[in-house]
C-alpha cells in the first residue's frame, strides 16, 4: 500500500469522525441557540395553559414518574443481578433463560411497550391512563438496563475479596452486602443513571400508558405527562415551535447532567477495580 | 561486510535509562545471539533496529544504526522500508487471523504484488524454505490459528521470509514451544543463515551455543562482553559474564 | 458457611426477581399477540401482509400494510447505508487514529449521543433537515431521504460503542506482526485489525438495523406519513411503528385491532432480528 492509499485512509476516517461529533454539537447548539432566548417564566408557571404551555406540571410528572420507577426496579433488578452472578452456577439452564429474555426485553421498541402496557395496565386491570400504568412500563423497560449493569459491576468485583471475606467465617448473603455490593456500587449507580436517562426520554412507551394529560399527577391513579411527551405533543402540533425549543434545552440539560453523572461514576469504578 | 553497525546507542523509556552506549557490529549472513537476565536490555535493542520502538510512547533515542551503513533513523528514511528489508519474529507466535495462504502473501501484496501466479510461488516457496511446506501444503485455506503453536512460529518465519529481508530480528522465539518445535525450529535457523543475516535474543544459553556464531552479553543496559561464542562461553573475560553462564544468577 | 434460614429465604427473594425478566417477556407476547393475532385471522395473513391499501376509514375498509413494511425497510435500510460507514469509520477513528487527550473527551460524547431523546432529534430534524430537504427537492420536505439522515445519525452511537470496543479488543499482536512486516499504520488497521474485529463489528449493525426498525417518535415528525408504497426517495413514507401511532388516538374496533396487528408484525420482525444478533454473539465467543 503506498502512501497515497494511507492519506486517503487516514482522510476518511478523520472525516467520518468529524462528521458524527460535528452532527452531534450542531444538534446541541442549535437546539440551545433556538431554545435558550425562548426560555421564559412563564414557562415555569404552577399550572399549564394553552397559552402559557408551562413545562413546570410535566417536570413535576418526569420527577414522580423516575423517582417511582427505580424505587420499584432497583431492587429487583440488583437482586437478579445478586442471583446470577453470586448464585448461580455456570451452565444453569435458568440462567441461560434470564440472559436471552432480558436480551430480548431491551430489544423491544418503546412503541411495543406502549401497546403492551395500554393493553395489559391501561384496559385489562383497568387502571385507565395513570402514573402507576407508567410506572410499571417503565420499569420493564429499564429492567434489563439495571440487570446488566448490576452484572457487570458484580463481575468486576474481584473474588479474592469474597474468598476472604468467605474465609472470615461470613455467609454469602453477608459477603454480598457488605463486601461486594459497596465496591459494585458506582457500577450499579451508573445503570441506575442510564435507566433515569432512558425514563426521561421516553416518549411512545409513555403516551399510552401514563397519558398526555396537561396536569401534573397528583396520585397514582391520575394521568399527566412527562417533558419528553410535552415536546412531541408541542411539536406535533406545530404552534409552539420557540416553546418547543425551550423544552428541548431543558431536557437536553437533564441528559447532559444525567451522562456527566453517569461517566464520572464509570470512571470510579475503573479506579476502585482491584486488580 | 558488517551488515548492521552500533554506533554510540542510547535508549530510554521516559526517565529509564534502558540501554547505555551501545556499540556494536553484525556480521553479515551470520547468527548473532544477544543473552542477559530479564530486563537487561537485549530485547530494547532488537526491537530498535527494525524501529518497532517507535510505537512505544515515551522511548527516547540517541545514536545511530547502520544497516549498509546508512543510518536506519535518518529524516529521509521510510520506515516501512526498513521492516521491509529488516523482518521480526515475535516470542508469541501471532498469525493473523486469516487462512495460511494469506498470512504468508499479506506481506507481498502490502508491497504490491497483486498477480496470483507469482503470490502462489512466493507462499510455496516461503514455506518450504520454513520446512512447514508438506505440512499444511493439502489445506492452505485452514485458518492459521488452528494449526499447534511450533507450527504456528513456524509459520510466522515463513511470513517473514516472504519479504525477504535481508536481516531476521527473533525475539525469543521458541520460549513459548515445546522441546520438539524448539530444535525444529534451531534447525530452520541454522538452514536459514545462509540467507539472512539473524540475531536472536534467547534466555537458553544452550540455544546460543547450539545456533549463533557471535553472542553478545547485555547487562543493566550495557554490552558486558561480545566476540564469538565459542570463546565467550569457554573463555570469557568478564567476571560478569562467567558468573552469568554458569548460572551463578539470572 | 452456614446456611440459616434467613439465608435461603433471602436467595428466594432473588430468584423470584429474576423471574420478572421472564414473566415480563411472556406477558408482552401474550398481550401483543393476543390483541392482534385474531384480526389477523380474520383478516387473513396475506391479505394483511401483502396488501398494498391501507384504507381503515372507507367501506369497506382494507388493511393491507404493505406499504408500511416497505416504508420501514426503505428508511432503515437508508438509515444503514448513511450510518454503518460513517460509524464504523468513527470508532476506527476512536480505536486508533485519535489520541489519548482526545479520546478521553469524545468517549463521553458518544454516550452522550446515544442518551439524547428521540423527540429531541427528532424535533431537530424537522426544523432543519426538512426546510433544507424542501428546498432541494420540492414537496414538504418529509420524505426517504430526510427520515434516513435521522435514522442514520441516530444510530451512529450503536454502531459505534460496539464496534470501536470490538476493534479495541483484537490482540495487539496482531498489529505488531503486521507493522513488522512493513506495512503502513493505516494498512494494517484496515487489512487485519477490522477483518478480525468483523464479528463484533457485524453486531453492532444488527442491533443499529433494530433500533432503527422500532424508532418511532423522531420518525413521525419527518418522514412524511403517507401509507403508499414510494416510487422514489423523494417522497414521504410510513412506517410500521408510525402507522401505530398516527392512528391509535381515534381508532375503533377492527381499527384499533389493525393497528395491534401492525405491532405483531414489528415484534415479529424485532424477534428475528434479535435471534440474528444472539446468533452472531455466540459466534464470536467461539
Amino acid at each position: 500500500m503506498n502512501n497515497f492509499k494511507s492519506y486517503v485512509i487516514r482522510f476518511l476516517v478523520k472525516v467520518s469522525a468529524l462528521i458524527t461529533f460535528g452532527a452531534l454539537f450542531f444538534i446541541i447548539g442549535y437546539i440551545l441557540y433556538r431554545g435558550v432566548p425562548s426560555l421564559r417564566p412563564s414557562l415555569f408557571e404552577f399550572k399549564y395553559t394553552t397559552t402559557n404551555v408551562s413545562m413546570f406540571p410535566s417536570i413535576v410528572t418526569t420527577l414522580m414518574l423516575v423517582f417511582s420507577t427505580l424505587i420499584l426496579v432497583t431492587p429487583i433488578g440488583v437482586f437478579t443481578g445478586f442471583y446470577l452472578i453470586e448464585y448461580a452456577h455456570r451452565g444453569n439452564k435458568f440462567v441461560e433463560v434470564i440472559r436471552i429474555t432480558t436480551e430480548t426485553l431491551s430489544g423491544i421498541p418503546s412503541i411495543v411497550y406502549g401497546l403492551f402496557g395500554m393493553l395489559f395496565f391501561v384496559y385489562r386491570l383497568d387502571f385507565s391512563y395513570s402514573l402507576i400504568a407508567g410506572i410499571l412500563t417503565a420499569s420493564i423497560m429499564v429492567l434489563p438496563l439495571i440487570i446488566r449493569s448490576t452484572e457487570e459491576a458484580l463481575i468486576a468485583v474481584d473474588d479474592s475479596l469474597r474468598e476472604a471475606s468467605f474465609g472470615l467465617g461470613a455467609g454469602k448473603l453477608r459477603t454480598i452486602f457488605r463486601v461486594v455490593l459497596p465496591v459494585a456500587m458506582p457500577g450499579i449507580l451508573s445503570g441506575i443513571i442510564l435507566s433515569i436517562g432512558r425514563i426521561v426520554g421516553e416518549t411512545a412507551a409513555l403516551i399510552y400508558t401514563l397519558g398526555t394529560a396537561t396536569k401534573m399527577t397528583d396520585g397514582l391513579f391520575s394521568s399527566g405527562r412527562t417533558l419528553a411527551v410535552q415536546m412531541y405533543v408541542l411539536s406535533n402540533e406545530g404552534l409552539h415551535v420557540n416553546e418547543s425549543f425551550a423544552t428541548g434545552v431543558i431536557l437536553l440539560m437533564i441528559i447532559l447532567i444525567i451522562n456527566g453523572l453517569s461517566t464520572y461514576l464509570s470512571n470510579k469504578l475503573t479506579k476502585g477495580r482491584i486488580d | 561486510m558488517d551488515k548492521l553497525i552500533i554506533k554510540d546507542f542510547d535508549l530510554y523509556y521516559d526517565d529509564f535509562h534502558a540501554l547505555k552506549d551501545i556499540n556494536m557490529n553484525i556480521a553479515e549472513n551470520e547468527i548473532t545471539a544477544f543473552i542477559g537476565p530479564s530486563g537487561c536490555g537485549k530485547s530494547s535493542l532488537l526491537k530498535s533496529i527494525n524501529r518497532m520502538n517507535d510505537l512505544v510512547e515515551g522511548c527516547k533515542i540517541t545514536g545511530e544504526i547502520l544497516l549498509d551503513n546508512k543510518n536506519i533513523f535518518d529524516k529521509d528514511v521510510d520506515v516501512n522500508q526498513i521492516r521491509k528489508r529488516i523482518g521480526m519474529v515475535f516470542q508469541k507466535p501471532n498469525p493473523f487471523p486469516m487462512s495460511i495462504y494469506d498470512n504468508i502473501a499479506y506481506g507481498p501484496r502490502t508491497h504490491n504484488i497483486k498477480n496470483k501466479a507469482k503470490l502462489d510461488e512466493i507462499v510455496e516457496k516461503s514455506l518450504r524454505d520454513a520446512a512447514i511446506w508438506d505440512e499444511v501444503k493439502d489445506d492452505l485455506k485452514k485458518n492459521a490459528l488452528r494449526v499447534s503453536g511450533g507450527q504456528q512460529q513456524r509459520l510466522c518465519i515463513a511470513r517473514c521470509i516472504a519479504m525477504k529481508p535481508e536481516v531476521i530480528l527473533m525475539d525469543e522465539p521458541c520460549s513459548a514451544l515445546d522441546p520438539i518445535s524448539t530444535t525444529k525450529i534451531e534447525d530452520l535457523i541454522h538452514k536459514l543463515k545462509n540467507d539472512f543475516t539473524i540475531i536472536i535474543v534467547t534466555h537458553n544459553m544452550q540455544q546460543a551455543t547450539r545456533v549463533s556464531k557471535h553472542t553478545a552479553f547485555f547487562l543493566n543496559g550495557e554490552i558486558v562482553e561480545s566476540g564469538l561464542t565459542n570463546r565467550i562461553f569457554i573463555e570469557p573475560e568478564d567476571k560478569r559474564t562467567e558468573d552469568y553462564i554458569t548460572g551463578r544468577f539470572g | 458457611m452456614k446456611k440459616t434460614s434467613f439465608e435461603g429465604f433471602m436467595k428466594g427473594i432473588f430468584i423470584l426477581c429474576s423471574t420478572t425478566s421472564i414473566i415480563s417477556i411472556l406477558l408482552i407476547v401474550y398481550f401483543i399477540f393476543s390483541g392482534g393475532v385474531p384480526f389477523i385471522m380474520e383478516y387473513g395473513l396475506k391479505n394483511f401482509l401483502l396488501g398494498t391499501k391501507w384504507k381503515p376509514t372507507s367501506t369497506p375498509p382494507s388493511f393491507g400494510i404493505l406499504p408500511m413494511i416497505v416504508g420501514s425497510i426503505y428508511v432503515t435500510i437508508g438509515a444503514v447505508i448513511i450510518g454503518v460507514p460513517i460509524g464504523v469509520l468513527t470508532a476506527t477513528y476512536l480505536a486508533r487514529f485519535s489520541n489519548k487527550k482526545l479520546y478521553k473527551f469524545l468517549k463521553p460524547c458518544i454516550n452522550l449521543m446515544s442518551g439524547i431523546p428521540s423527540i429531541v432529534y427528532g424535533f431537530f430534524a424537522l426544523q432543519v433537515i426538512v426546510p433544507i430537504m424542501k428546498s432541494l427537492v420540492g414537496g414538504t420536505g418529509m420524505n426517504i431521504i430526510s427520515a434516513s439522515i435521522l435514522l442514520g445519525i441516530m444510530i451512529l452511537p450503536t454502531i459505534i460503542g460496539l464496534s470501536e470496543s470490538s476493534i479495541r479488543a483484537v490482540p495487539n499482536e496482531y498489529y505488531e506482526g503486521s507493522v513488522a512486516l512493513g506495512a503502513s499504520h493505516e494498512r494494517s488497521v484496515m487489512s487485519v485489525l477490522l477483518p478480525a474485529a468483523k464479528s463484533g463489528i457485524i453486531s453492532s449493525i444488527i442491533l443499529g438495523i433494530g433500533r432503527a426498525i422500532g424508532e418511532t417518535m423522531a420518525v413521525i415528525l419527518v418522514a412524511g406519513n403517507q401509507p403508499r408504497i414510494p416510487d422514489s426517495i423523494t417522497q414521504g413514507v410510513r412506517t410500521m411503528t408510525t402507522n401505530i401511532v398516527m392512528e391509535m388516538a381515534y381508532a375503533a374496533d377492527t381499527h384499533r385491532e389493525a393497528l395491534i396487528a401492525t405491532a405483531v408484525v414489528l415484534f415479529v420482525f424485532i424477534l428475528i432480528i434479535n435471534a440474528i444478533f444472539l446468533i452472531v454473539k455466540r459466534r464470536t465467543l467461539n
